[in-house]
């Protein structure tokens, strides 16, 4: 963990009182709508996407915001925690302002997913995870993302772009501030 | 063989709307099936010897069967998960031709009495996810899905659960547990899905890819779409072609298709002119085949008979400049990323070949080390809960049998004889052809 996200980690909101009341207001006005996607004796299944709202709000999930992900769809606090570990998209830990994902699976690598994946290390001068003094980019070395025709391929802020070259990586680092 | 095009024939317009797709003579199927009775329209897809298209093959109008008679609700779930390395078909389907998805989950939906299904699709498909939600928001205003299904007192609820980021939930039980709210831990089998499914209730379980022909087949009739195909498969299928070849993409070919004609005639070979050293036919799981082994039919029994399988339809190429253990150790290190963790042979067995085979790609490997990655797997095989332990097993035995001499090699060289050219000579990215789409 770099000086950025300790110091970050240990700033983390632990209860949803903590949170910016702004922010809740936001939140609690996108869960109905994901909330009508379920069964109402079932609500809790709700849980991804409300993580997922949560984590675009309030950039990354803090215990506190996994709290109230789980609050708001009638869930205890410990299942918000188990899928937040669980799946890789989620934040635990903070981000940069921007996540770039680069896969290096066997169909990327053969057509330079791993070139450009060293690259990016060199690059931005960080390891996998890691994220620049600035806090702007966090990168991370990623599992096929179901681009292997269109190899290699990388996710930015969640958005696949595809066919990729070195110069083509860096155009795109430009473009992000 | 024919040149019938089911799946891929509006990609070239690309116009996913609703009003395109009536223009093509889309929904027509959803009216013909609707004035048919549902178990008319199971028996079609029976006779149409339709079989997943996500990897196991099975008969899709067999599985409709298992529902138990008088059990409600019962639920669908269109696996859109998409994440076996070498697959990207699925999500062309949602965002070229999300309407013809629609079609087939409406006639599937009709045919088996069920009244809510949710399209689980994986977290990184950012842009197919909107697509769909898009195409759904089209129908409901449209009044094909919603409080009625076309008009009829049948009323259908559609929505989009979107993933965040787990292989493993392409495993049927763990979508299921995923789209309950959970983490995506499989469950024991039996009870099958069809009778103990989504929130305890009987449920189905289609792949994208096999629910996007049932309006073909509900149109033509169940034998037009055997006829397509082969023995017990019938149809087309999208076949992902992805590493060292001139045209990677998405061909959309009959299901027994030619794996040797379409890596060197529609894909145009290697990139380098080199030979053909390896194929993996079915997505990184599926066992490795030699360049001397890919004159074969793609057809699953046909692969199977040739000690593979066709699997997700997921073909990745390798040229004689591409280090086998290089292409094995990151297989072997998805897999063990992969793992959920619950049971133990793979949990602790997934990450131990992983060691090993890095062991030997780095130089440190002893000729013991590629004798125990030659038994291993077999402490793995058929002793997990899922098929991820099989998956992560399969295509180190393979490898290691077919191209033992490149194992050994390592050892003895302490390190790589390639250096740092172990994925090949031709690493640059190509144009591909998705569904005759250039992209």
């Amino acid at each position: 963990m770099s000086h950025h996200d300790q110091a970050a980690a240990e700033r983390a909101p632990q209860d949803i009182a903590e949170l910016p009341k702004d922010l809740v207001a936001r939140f609690d006005a996108g869960i109905p709508a994901i909330l009508a996607r379920y069964p109402s004796d079932h609500q809790e299944a709700a849980m991804l996407p409300a993580l997922r709202l949560a984590q675009e709000i309030f950039g990354w999930l803090p215990p506190a915001a996994q709290k109230l992900a789980a609050d708001r769809i009638g869930a205890p606090a410990i299942r918000a925690d188990e899928v937040a570990t669980f799946y890789v998209m989620y934040h635990t830990r903070p981000v940069g302002r921007h996540v770039v994902e680069v896969c290096t699976n066997v169909s990327c690598s053969l057509t330079g997913g791993f070139d450009i994946y060293e690259h990016l290390k060199k690059r931005l001068g960080v390891e996998n995870g890691g994220t620049t003094a600035d806090g702007r980019i966090t990168l991370r070395q990623v599992e096929c993302l179901g681009s292997c025709a269109t190899a290699p391929a990388m996710l930015v802020d969640e958005e696949m772009h595809e066919r990729l070259t070195v110069e083509a990586v860096d155009r795109i680092l430009g473009g992000l501030k | 063989m024919s040149d019938t095009l089911i799946l891929t024939r509006r990609w070239a317009k690309k116009d996913p709307s609703l009003a395109g797709y009536r223009a093509d003579g889309g929904y027509r199927s959803l009216d013909k099936a609707l004035g048919m009775k549902p178990e008319d329209i199971v028996e079609q897809v029976k006779v149409s010897n339709l079989r997943g298209r996500g990897g196991a093959g099975f008969p899709t109008g067999i599985k409709w069967t298992f529902l138990p008679k008088d059990v409600r609700p019962r639920y669908l779930c269109v696996n859109a998960d998409e994440s076996e390395p070498g697959t990207c078909k699925d999500r062309y389907v949602c965002e070229f031709d999300p309407h013809m998805l629609l079609e087939g989950i409406a006639i599937t939906c009709y045919a088996l009495d069920i009244h809510r299904a949710y399209i689980y699709i994986r977290g990184e498909f950012a842009k197919q996810a909107r697509a769909l939600d898009a195409a759904l928001a089209e129908a409901r205003a449209a009044g094909i899905l919603g409080e009625k299904l076309a008009g009829r007192d049948f009323p259908l609820e559609v929505h989009v659960a979107r993933g965040a980021g787990a292989y493993i939930c392409g495993e049927e039980s763990a979508l299921m547990e995923s789209v309950e709210g959970k983490k995506g831990y499989p469950r024991f089998k039996p009870p099958f899905p069809a009778i103990v499914g989504l929130w305890g209730k009987p449920t189905i379980i289609n792949n994208v890819e096999t629910l996007a022909n049932v309006p073909w087949i509900i149109e033509h009739g169940g034998a037009a779409y055997a006829a397509l195909g082969t023995g017990k498969s019938g149809g087309t299928r999208l076949f992902c072609v992805s590493g060292n070849v001139k045209r990677p993409g998405i061909y959309e070919k009959p299901v027994h298709y030619n794996l040797k004609k379409l890596i060197l005639e529609d894909c145009g070979g290697t990139p380098s002119g080199l030979p053909v050293k390896a194929v993996i036919p079915g997505g990184s799981s599926s066992p490795v085949l030699t360049g001397a082994e890919i004159d074969v039919s793609m057809e699953i029994d046909a692969l199977k008979a040739a000690g593979s399988m066709s699997g997700s339809g997921g073909v990745i190429v390798m040229d004689e400049s591409v280090c086998m253990v290089r292409a094995l150790s990151r297989i072997s290190m998805f897999y063990a990323e992969e793992s959920c963790g619950q049971c133990t042979p793979c949990r602790q067995g997934t990450p131990w070949m992983e060691k090993i085979i890095e062991k030997i790609e780095h130089g440190d490997g002893t000729v013991a080390d590629v004798d125990l990655l030659e038994q291993l797997p077999n402490n793995i095989m058929g002793q997990t809960i899922c098929a991820l332990g099989d998956a992560a097993a399969m295509p180190v035995q393979s490898f290691v049998k077919k191209f033992k001499k490149e194992f050994l090699d390592h050892v003895e060289r302490r390190g790589c004889p390639q250096g740092e050219k172990a994925w090949g000579v031709a690493r640059q990215t190509r144009e591909a052809l998705i569904g005759g789409v250039s992209q």
